[in-house]
């Protein structure tokens, strides 16, 4: 889908939630809601950050740490690709009190969130890495780089700039993914939704806001990444490399 | 030949599985002296390119740059396998060309060419941009320093890859096909750049090629090689018009014929 | 203590039931998904016109969150007059998003079947219908297995959601088990293992049928 298409059903979308919002005793639903929406999206940003330094992190230490830390890397992500990310909020939650580790609802759900998202993106960071061509590494070599040098000016920028679709798809995850947190008492949006169907049972004008509302930021979050995309790749051609 | 070579090949072999690339190859090149490796696929002439820029490991033998060994070192009498640190001592004196150019796309011809001497030599960055000028210059692109590799052709990128590989300052530059993926019309502008090069610095230069007849005006020595082998070797003059080998020689009809 | 070793023997028996409960889901949600998504696929194919309201309604389904669209269609279908129950109301919920995932892969399968396959079947003159289920859909399938089976490992990761809805699946007989009893840990950890367990036999075994089907349908 184009930006431009994306941009349309954004709009839609928007218009559709200020047309129910407004529309009768739909009102006073919107408060609330936009409340939890605010909530999500920072639990959602917070844990995007956690997720991109753990899939580099990750990354880096399965393709070039020592062997130990090659095996770390492995395990953690075996066990966040291999279990239900609503298992991990409540082991973090539930279980690590009983270890004497208390985290709060917040750091639990953004540090889970994050986890889990990270070691998906670690994946994409080793392909994204594998896709740079063999040029360019014999190139840096020929020019006497160290291997860290090489990484950190020639190898990773263009990485990067190969990752940011899959980054951004797996940013749309971790976004739904938040919803989870509702389950750990944080009143995010999915949350909100929940409290105020039990109370009013208006469910479908509720929820069907609540969809448009998550609708409207994973759009948001897909157009960005576009955008990213374009200026990071300005100079150089998309795709393959001349 | 009393002077150290420049470079000397002493027994190298290089295997891939079954099949033996280079086999107990020994070649000296002497300092400044241009030599051009010519031959049918698969006879070993980039391995012996790649294994010098230490982008292919060596399977026997040693490889000696300057009377000091590139992938061994000496201690307490004896060759062993090189460190990290004395590896690249030494080929910080050799700079390389390649047939895909391998520009750095995200970096403007200005930038690739002075990212290695920045990184590397903790050059000054205003010093090693007015080298790159300097040198970007030289080989005609002085109006190109601040396009990307997408908005040259490829001609163009190949005398940056020229210009960048020459920031480093190296003793010995090697070319390897480096006008194999061009265009034809595009080949005369690197070849000039190489020949600028050979006439106006006393780099040692190796290069792998198919145009011979740069090959016959540039080269001291032309060395053909043929599975794994040099099979004859000799200056220009009397290399192409009276080979002894017959090998050689229907290398040369065939190659003649199809240019 | 760290693990209390009798406790874990105790709740398995009921955790074992849970797991039951947790695969009917997985294959039924599955097997919904599966025919959805292909329903979606040919109909998109067949019909251009339902191009956008398709796409559309695909991009919607994933852009929003399963939890939601188990909530949305558990509370709704009441105030219509039928009454699902948590289970059934589950399942749909995991089918109808899943099916969105699956149309795009089995979009992605009948693109890759070369265009000169449907050229030879016009050119021999046989119907859309035939032209579909013996020449089109037996090449668009195959490659589409692995995804398909990635799909299914997914869904079963995602059937803890359903004890939102109190379906008694692995994950809301652990939080029972862990408030009844105050300790979390053995039935918690317990859930996860099972989940990593089943995760890395799926792998294999998605593995192994792409093994399989690469060695009939080499290109």
């Amino acid at each position: 889908m184009g930006i431009r298409a994306l941009f349309i059903m954004l709009l839609v979308a928007v218009a559709a939630i200020v047309a129910m919002g407004f529309s009768g005793d739909n009102a006073i639903f919107l408060p609330g809601l936009l409340q939890g929406a605010t909530l999500t999206i920072q639990i959602a940003v917070v844990g995007s950050i956690i997720a991109f330094c753990a899939a580099i992190l990750a990354a880096l230490g399965k393709m070039y740490g020592p062997l130990p830390i090659r095996w770390l890397a492995n395990i953690y992500i075996e066990i966040f690709r291999g279990t239900s990310a609503l298992v991990q909020l409540f082991w973090l939650f539930f279980v690590l009190p009983q270890f004497g580790i208390l985290l709060d609802a917040y750091t639990a759900a953004v540090i889970g969130l994050g986890l889990n998202v990270g070691a998906y993106g670690a994946e994409v960071v080793r392909g994204a890495i594998g896709a740079v061509p063999r040029g360019q590494w014999e190139a840096s070599t020929a020019l006497n780089m160290t291997r860290g040098q090489m990484l950190r000016r020639i190898i990773l920028p263009q990485a990067l700039l190969a990752m940011i679709p899959p980054w951004g798809n797996l940013l749309i995850e971790l976004l739904k993914t938040t919803a989870l947190v509702s389950m750990i008492t944080l009143t995010d949006l999915a949350f909100k939704a929940q409290q105020l169907n039990q109370t009013t049972m208006k469910t479908v004008p509720i929820f069907t806001l609540v969809l448009l509302m998550y609708l409207v930021i994973s759009l948001t979050i897909t157009i960005g990444m576009r955008l990213l995309e374009r200026r990071a790749a300005r100079g150089v051609t998309r795709g393959r490399l001349a | 030949m009393t002077a150290t070579p420049m470079v000397r090949f002493q027994g190298v072999t290089k295997r891939y599985g079954p099949l033996t690339v280079l086999d107990s190859l020994d070649l000296d090149v002497a300092q400044g002296e241009k030599v051009a490796i010519i031959g049918p696929s698969g006879s070993g002439k980039t391995t012996v390119l790649r294994m010098l820029m230490t982008l292919e490991t060596i399977d026997d033998g040693v490889i000696y740059v300057e009377g000091e060994p590139l992938t061994h070192e000496q201690r307490n009498g004896a060759l062993v396998p090189a460190g990290k640190s004395h590896i690249r001592k030494v080929r910080g004196k050799i700079g390389m060309v390649f047939q895909s150019f391998n520009l750095f796309p995200h970096m403007t011809a200005l930038q690739n060419c002075i990212e290695a001497p920045v990184t590397v030599l903790k050059m000054p960055k205003a010093e090693a941009m007015e080298r790159a000028a300097e040198l970007l210059a030289m080989v005609g692109l002085a109006d190109k320093k601040g396009h990307y590799p997408s908005q040259l052709s490829g001609g163009q990128q190949q005398r940056v890859a020229i210009a960048r590989a020459l920031a480093m300052r190296p003793r010995i530059m090697l070319f390897d096909e480096v006008t194999s993926a061009l265009d034809p019309e595009l080949v005369g502008e690197v070849l000039q750049v190489i020949r600028k090069l050979g006439s106006e610095h006393d780099l040692t230069m190796l290069m792998v090629t198919h145009q011979m007849g740069f090959a016959k005006e540039f080269a001291d020595r032309v060395c053909f090689f043929y599975q794994g082998k040099i099979c004859e070797q000799g200056p220009p003059q009397e290399f192409f018009s009276s080979p002894s080998n017959e090998r050689t020689r229907q290398f040369l009809n065939a190659v003649l014929e199809a240019g | 203590m760290i693990w209390d070793w009798a406790y874990t023997l105790e709740i398995l028996p009921r955790l074992a039931r849970a797991a039951i409960i947790t695969v009917e889901a997985t294959l039924l949600g599955f097997v919904f998904a599966a025919i959805l998504g292909l329903v979606l696929a040919v109909v998109r194919l067949a019909f251009p016109k339902t191009l956008v309201p398709i796409s559309v309604f695909v991009e919607f389904i994933r852009s929003t969150p399963l939890l939601i669209q188990i909530f949305f269609l558990y509370f709704v279908f009441p105030s219509f007059g039928i009454v699902l129950d948590a289970f059934t109301a589950g399942v749909l919920a995991l089918g109808l998003h899943y099916g969105a995932y699956c149309s795009e892969v089995y979009r992605a399968g009948f693109e890759g079947v070369h265009r000169g396959q449907w050229e030879a079947a016009t050119a021999l003159n046989l119907d859309t219908w035939t032209t579909f289920r013996d020449i089109i859909v037996p090449q668009a399938i195959p490659p589409t297995v692995p995804a398909l089976g990635n799909y299914l490992v997914a869904l079963l990761k995602e059937t803890p959601l359903l004890s939102a809805i109190a379906v008694l699946e692995l994950m809301q007989t652990a939080k029972i088990l862990g408030s009844e009893n105050f300790r979390y840990t053995e039935p918690i950890t317990l859930v996860g293992l099972f989940f990593l367990a089943m995760s890395l036999v799926s792998a294999m075994l998605i593995r192994m049928v792409e093994a399989a089907l690469k060695r009939r349908y080499v290109r």
